[in-house]
């Protein structure tokens, strides 16, 4: 995978959220404050355009740079989290010109990592970890098995729409829906469906 | 570190951001805790997004750390969701330090500790202290 690979994903992801934007809305409607679809909208349409501005030279500064933007553009709390993803990914790949599914299973790892060092959430918590850990998880196995990257990918998908899927009966303990305790319950975390959009869009664009 | 400290203005002065989703309530928190604790603090308000909305934009809590920093240290006090998860990525150890303290208690007791010359430490700790402040 190289970076017009990532970059793919990235347009993939863009389209996925514009498409999926009200249902995100919807969602976050339910249990915060209705501004998901919109603010990941326009993140990811700011990463995009500065990814065509800049064309960075490797799959790490492309995911730097991804999310660096989606901190400063998203403006709700899935910025920083969000872009924390993003550029951990980055990081982790380092300088290589092209990656391999264990490299994307690590990386994937690390913007685990990030995101629950930066939010303190852990599983069960109603966020979007919630989507996140089964996929790295999922990635891992995938890798360990020998699956093709295509498969690899498939499976991180699959994994993180079952867990974005597994948030509904929860009971939020961080984030916003946090504060509507028992509320929240009856209702698919946000954070985790668009979790599971953004992985999804990786498959789409390991299968263009 | 105690007492009164060296800057190039010859008295130490922590700087202190209040960070919200709401640029109003940041500009409010800020006047307030200025009118309390003397107009003479580093202090300012990084509420809203850029285009006026609520949110939280890096940029702005940046500008504002910057336009308080006096070279002895930047509390952020943020009030909830992305603008704690703003100014987490913003922290940097012994310079720029994060609060976790009540929005408008902290920032006033903030802003009061910062006035008396206290240093990163103290004002950090006086806002830790708005945890203990009953209202009745």
């Amino acid at each position: 995978m190289n970076t017009e690979f990532f970059a793919a994903w990235i347009d993939e992801i863009a389209a996925t959220v514009r498409a999926r934007r009200d249902h995100l809305t919807e969602l976050d409607a339910a249990i915060g404050d209705a501004d998901h679809g919109a603010n990941l909208d326009r993140g990811f349409t700011a990463a995009r355009e500065a990814l065509a501005g800049a064309s960075p030279p490797t799959p790490g500064a492309l995911l730097v740079l991804v999310g660096s933007t989606l901190i400063r553009k998203v403006g709700g709390a899935s910025g920083p989290l969000y872009g924390t993803a993003f550029r951990e990914m980055g990081k982790a790949f380092g300088e290589a010109a092209e990656v391999s599914p264990a490299e994307l299973s690590a990386a994937l790892d690390a913007a685990l990592s990030g995101v629950r060092r930066l939010g303190g959430a852990a599983e069960g918590d109603k966020t979007m970890v919630d989507a996140l850990a089964p996929a790295a998880r999922a990635l891992a196995q995938a890798v360990r098995d020998g699956l093709k990257a295509e498969e690899a990918l498939d499976a991180a998908a699959a994994a993180a729409g079952q867990g974005a899927e597994a948030t509904i009966p929860l009971q939020a303990r961080k984030g916003r829906a946090s504060y509507l305790g028992p509320r929240s319950i009856g209702h698919e975390d946000p954070g985790a469906a668009s979790t599971a959009l953004v992985l999804g869009a990786l498959k789409a664009a390991a299968s263009r | 570190m105690t007492g009164v400290a060296n800057t190039s203005q010859g008295r130490r002065m922590v700087g202190i951001v209040l960070v919200s989703h709401s640029s109003g309530l940041a500009a409010e928190v800020a006047a307030l805790a200025r009118q309390i604790g003397g107009a003479h603090v580093p202090l300012a308000a990084a509420g809203g997004t850029e285009d006026g909305g609520v949110g939280t934009s890096p940029d702005r809590v940046a500008a504002a750390i910057e336009e308080v920093d006096r070279g002895d240290g930047v509390v952020l006090i943020p009030d909830l969701g992305s603008s704690v998860l703003t100014a987490r990525l913003l922290e940097s150890p012994g310079a720029v330090v994060l609060a976790d303290v009540p929005f408008v208690e902290g920032a006033i007791s903030a802003v009061v500790a910062a006035g008396g010359g206290a240093s990163l430490d103290g004002v950090l700790a006086a806002a830790e202290e708005a945890w203990h402040v009953r209202k009745l």
